[in-house]
Parts: C-alpha cells; structure tokens; sequence
C-alpha cells in the first residue's frame, strides 16, 4: 500500500435500536452516493443485451397506450372531457409508469439484493430508494414523447403547469416510494408478496383512474375511491398538464394524506424490520 | 493506547427453527393468525401468564460478551462451529443489530468476507470496481485515487473495460478482491471458516491479513486452523456456546480450547443447529474412535489399530464425493489428509452416491501414534465443485504409548508419528 489515507475514524455505537427506531438520516447523507451508483447501475444494466435497448422505455407506453384507446377509445367511447384519448391516457400512464415500476422492482429489491443485505453494512433504504429513482429515468423519457404526442394534437399546456407539475410529481414518487418501502420490508419475511405483486398490479391499475376518467365516480363513493393515492396523482396530472378533471379540492387532500402516512408508516415499518432484515431474508 | 473495539455485554437471540424454516416461506396465513391471536397473548403477558413460545423459541447465539481490544492488535476467535464467532463478526461489522449490549468500534470495519458484492455480470470491470467500491462505503473521489493501483493488483489490466461475466472466474476473484483489498479499513475482520475460493486465493486473504496486521491497524481473525490461529495472533479468545469463556495469550488460549472443548468421549454428534444450511445435501451425523474390540473410547493405545468412522446422511444424490479427514496434532501441525475414496477404484464405485445414511469407515494402523492429544478434522467435498462441509476440530482423542517402540527409556519422543520400524542391526566388521 503506498499511502494511507489519513483521516480521523469516527467511532461508531452499535447497540440495539428499540421500537420506532430513529430514521438514521445521517448514514443515509454518508452513503448518498451509492444511490447514484445503484440508480445507474440500474439504469445501464436494465436494457443490455436486449435488441431494442432503451426503445423498450418508449415502446412500453406507447403500446398500453394504443391498446387502451382502441379498447376504451374507439370501442368503448369513455368520456374524455374533449381531450383527444392518446393524450388522455398517456398523461395518466405517466405517473403509473413510475409507480409500477416501484412496487414491481422496489418491492423486490432487498430479496434481490440479497448477498448485500446479508454481507455487508449500508442503510437498507437505499435499496428501495435506488429502484424508485432508476423509475424516473423512463418517466422522462415517457413526457418526451406526451409532449410529442401534444403537439400533434394541437393541445396547449393548462397554464398553471410550471409550477403544479413538480408538486405532483413529487406526490407520485413519495406514494410509490411508500408502497415499496412497505411491500419490500414484508416481502424479506413473507414471500407471499412476490406471489400477490402481479395480481395487486392489476387490481390497482383498474381502480385508479387511467383509462377512464374519475368524473364518472360519483357522490357517495367518491371519497372510497381516492383513498387510492394514485387515484389523486392521476387525477393531479390530468389536471396540470391539460387543465382537465378534478383539480385540487378535498378530494386530492385526501389522496394527498394517504401518500403521506403511507411513506411516513412505511419509513417507520421499514426501520423497525431493518434490524432483522440479515437474520430472516 | 486507543482502543479501537470495545464490547459490552453483548447478546444475540435468534430464533430457533430460522434454520430450518429459511428456504420455506413463511405462510401469510401464519402471521394472519398470529395476528388474530396478538390480543390473546397481550393478555397473557399483562397477567402475569408468560406465553410458552416466547420463551422456548429463542436461542441465545450470543451472551454475556464482553471485551476491549487496543489499536493495532490481532485477536484471534476460536471456537467451535456454532459458538457464535460469525454471529460476532456480523455483529461488529454492522450487518446484524444485537439484541443486547453495546459495542463501539473506532473507525470503518471491513471484512474479506464482502468480496464481490453488489458485483453485476454485465457491467465491466471498471464500473464494477466504482459500485463495489462505492458499496463498501468508499468516497468516489478515494476510488478515483486508488483505481490504477487496484487495476493492477488485480492484473485483469486490458479487459477493465469487458463484462466481467466474460472474465474466467480467477481474474473475476481477483478484481474482487483487489477492491476489498483497497478499502483500508481501521478495522479487518476475516473469517477464515468462511473464506471463499481456492487455496491460493485463501492465502492471498491470510498475506493480506497479515499485511494490514504490518500497518498497525485492527485485526480480528476466524478461524478453525489452530496453526494459523497461533502464526498470526498474539492473542485469543474462546466461544463456547455463546459465552466467552477464555481471553489469553494465543498459546495459552489454543490449549484451552483443544484441551476443554472436546467432547471427551470418543464420539461427537452433531446437532441440527451447529451444520449450517450451506453443507446441504451433505448432513453430518456423527464421527466416533473406536479401539480393536468395538468400544467407543477417548483414549487408543498406539499398539493397537484404531478404528475412526465417520457418519452422514446425504439428502440428494451427490456426485464425484469425497468425504475424509485431517489429522492434527495438539499443535496444530498436519500429520496425513485422507479421504474415503482415495482409492481409484472405490472411487469409481462411490464416487456417486444416492441419497441415503452412509459410514466412511477406515482403521489407522497400529504402531502409528506417539504420545499425546491428536484431533481429527472431518471434510467432504466434490474435488473442484463444492465444499460441502468441514470441519476442522471435530473431535480429538489421546494415545497412550505404553507398549510402544522406545518406552523403555522414559523420554519424550520427537515428531507426530511413532511407527515400529524393521532396524535390523548387522556387524559389518
């Protein structure tokens, strides 16, 4: 070794962290840059050795998006609120995107990464952090071709975008984030998650509105459906980018609430299991 | 002088059946129920009325540890299989939470035992060594600094930018463990027991070990190999279910261990709870000595064959086997490595086998031992393809010379070994 790094060790205390363990946002700020590491990682690895490489980012959408306007559009004539159906449902299929990819690879991500968990020390968040955010990658890449897709419909941004889109955004990535944190921490101990993921993909696309539009849930049910969080970033997004729906009202703070205990309560199961997560994975 | 680890009271409380229960999910149902149950058992507690499972399902893996260890000193861990020296090591570098105590460690720990992980197949090895270093906790800036010299300890030179899934797997091993090796870590743990890779590659960890040791910086280090034990460590402690039950000096401590550990019976039976899961389909039962009339003894006379059995239950039918043994002495010097189908035609017959309960029988011949305290390791493997299991102090057992060559001066004869050789003594003049 020719030189040693000289620096001050910092004494670290392990001793066992009782009930609703402090977040340990410190060591999270330590290892900050294996999330970009991970994230890239994820990013590079995810389309190699495939034919088509990053086309599968574009494809993916674009072909839901086909399906769902012949099926919803042309045979089923959903009401649209005059938004042409590509358009309509691809601002939908946006937010969806990210939030499957979180529960499908963020869900999965501390059993798949199981040789780290069990090997060496890093705060276990980055895990389902890292898999969220490698989501975002294909999110941009997706609003390439909505903004593509809104100037061939000649449709102008609702004027209040600039500012409401990163809110929504933001609320997308904290309620996908949440649900990963939870589902990833229960999938350590019970693998029955792997079993219900593909089955709760489904379940929660149909009921959050993508190929409709929420309009049609009315009155008393109305507050039932939007305990659905996505169901308010849907509608959210709807409403910043083509200035359609519901826009904020108490409908969206209750969605809005419901992304955040559900982050705030996964961050906290996520921690207390974390201690365990090496004994029982 | 600093001291660099300090260990107080340290506990850890597994549950038992986690062994057994690890490749058989548990059942959503199960914790459904449970579940349902929780208020019931609240209850219970609150009067008084301990449930039963929360106190019989648990084991403790580790209680009562405590010690310090200075800036700069090499401990050695002895114990046997299941005493909790991994449980230890896991512990110190933070991957496991104690369920007890308190432990402060001075500075980053880093273990040779991380080599490779978080490694991707398709990326190359550049962008492996920065997500594996980054992954052990290194600042970009740091493995920017260290990248050639790691490139070429590793040798791997012109294919750093080819998918290290085209690498063979020694140049794969070997830009692993460069970027370990590079981590400089204040504190190196090495777990010998679970040391990955060949023999070579294992003496490439012991050198590095050894070189860190050089440095002046913390070594805590595994093992099972009574000789490297005393080679590389001043000092040693002794695990013994959890508990430690010994800290001196290493001579001292390795005699302890050898002399106390033993069960001293002539036989040793494994429980289900000291075979890791890793030996599967290879299951060790019982290894026993037996003298020439049949009896399980500790002691052998050096007059007299020995015969040594060796009982496993293989779950699945394994291929190219080998199952056999190390002789040590007391001091840990190899005397003979032996395996049951050493033979080429034994091997072409058993070479396979079905599942199913087996004995590896074999007799030492008489006029073999010198005096003292041998122990014998047991290892069965597929020569090339996996160590199924070994274990390196199984059991010992001692060897009374009374009859033997040379005991009518009563000196203490040199060397392992005390065979009855043909002198034949002619005058030639």
């Amino acid at each position: 070794m020719s030189e040693i790094v000289k620096h001050q060790p910092t004494t670290i205390y392990i001793k066992p962290t009782k009930g609703l363990a402090a977040l340990n946002l410190r060591d999270l700020w330590v290892y900050r840059e294996l999330v970009f590491f991970m994230v890239w990682r994820d990013v590079k690895v995810k389309y190699k050795q495939t034919l088509l490489g990053m086309a599968w980012a574009v494809i993916q959408p674009v072909m839901t998006m086909l399906v769902f306007t012949f099926v919803f559009g042309s045979v089923a004539k959903v009401a649209t609120d005059g938004i042409p159906y590509p358009v309509f449902s691809f601002a939908a299929l946006l937010p969806w995107g990210l939030f499957e990819v979180a529960l499908n690879q963020g869900s999965r991500s501390l059993v798949a990464h199981n040789n780290m968990v069990t090997k060496i020390y890093f705060p276990r968040l980055i895990l389902p952090m890292s898999s969220v955010f490698a989501g975002l990658v294909d999110f941009v890449i997706a609003f390439v071709i909505l903004i593509g897709l809104m100037f061939y419909y000649k449709i102008a941004p609702a004027y209040n975008l600039l500012w409401t889109l990163p809110f929504f955004i933001l609320l997308a990535i904290v309620t996908a984030l949440g649900v990963a944190l939870w589902l990833s921490a229960i999938n350590v101990r019970y693998r029955d998650v792997n079993q219900a993921l593909p089955f709760l993909t489904r379940f929660w696309l149909f009921v959050t509105p993508i190929a409709y539009s929420s309009e049609i849930i009315s009155g008393k049910w109305q507050y039932l459906y939007y305990l659905n969080p996505m169901a308010g970033v849907v509608d959210g997004f709807r409403w910043a980018l083509l200035g359609t729906g519901i826009g904020p009202g108490p409908t969206l703070w209750v969605s809005t609430g419901i992304s955040i205990l559900i982050m705030i309560s996964g961050l906290f199961y996520f921690r207390s299991m974390e201690k365990t997560f090496a004994d029982t994975i | 002088m600093t001291t660099a680890i300090s260990v107080n009271n340290l506990g850890k409380r597994y549950q038992i059946g986690a062994a057994e229960t690890k490749f058989r999910y548990n059942m959503l149902r199960d914790v459904l129920v449970d579940t349902v149950y929780a208020p019931v058992r609240l209850a219970k507690a609150l009067v008084g009325k301990s449930d039963r499972r929360t106190n019989q399902n648990f084991i403790w893996a580790l209680k009562d540890i405590s010690f310090d260890l200075d800036e700069g000193k090499v401990l050695g861990i002895v114990g046997r299989n299941g005493a909790g020296k991994s449980t230890l090591l896991k512990i110190l570098s933070r991957v496991t939470e104690p369920t007890t105590g308190t432990v402060s460690v001075r500075g980053r720990v880093g273990s040779l035992l991380e080599v490779g992980t978080g490694f991707h197949p398709e990326l190359t090895g550049r962008e492996n060594i920065y997500m594996n270093g980054a992954i052990l906790g290194m600042k970009r800036g740091e493995i920017d600094k260290k990248f050639d010299e790691m490139v070429e300890f590793s040798e791997v030179g012109q294919f750093i930018d080819t998918p290290v899934k085209r690498y063979s797997s020694g140049m794969y091993l070997r830009l692993a463990f460069a970027v370990a090796a590079h981590l400089e870590p204040e504190i190196l743990v090495v777990d010998e027991v679970l040391a990955v890779g060949d023999a070579e590659f294992q003496k490439k960890c012991l050198g590095k070990m050894n070189d860190v040791a050089q440095q002046g910086r913390t070594v805590l280090f595994v093992s099972h190999n009574m000789s490297a034990i005393l080679r590389l460590t001043q000092e040693a402690i002794v695990l013994n279910k959890g508990k430690l039950i010994k800290r001196a000096p290493t001579p001292e401590a390795v005699d302890f261990y050898l002399a106390s550990g033993q069960a001293e019976s002539g036989e040793r039976v494994w429980e289900v709870d000291e075979v890791s899961a890793m030996s599967a389909p290879f299951k060790p039962v019982a290894i026993r000595i037996r003298e020439r009339s049949g009896k399980v003894v500790d002691t052998v006379r050096s007059t007299e064959p020995v015969m040594v059995e060796f009982e496993y239950h293989l779950d699945a039918p394994v291929t190219g086997l080998r199952v056999g043994m190390y002789l040590n002495t007391m001091r840990g010097e190899y005397v003979f490595t032996a395996f049951d189908t050493d033979d080429a035609k034994q091997f072409e017959q058993f070479g396979a086998r079905a599942a199913g309960r087996y004995i590896s029988r074999c007799e030492i011949p008489a006029d073999f031992f010198n005096e003292g305290r041998y122990y014998l390791g047991v290892n069965a493997s597929s020569f090339g393809v996996k160590r199924y299991f070994m274990d390196e102090n199984a059991i010992s057992f001692n060897v009374d010379i009374s009859g033997a060559p040379g005991t009518q001066w009563p000196e203490l004869r040199q060397g392992p070994i005390r065979p009855r050789l043909n002198w034949k003594i002619e005058k030639v003049d």
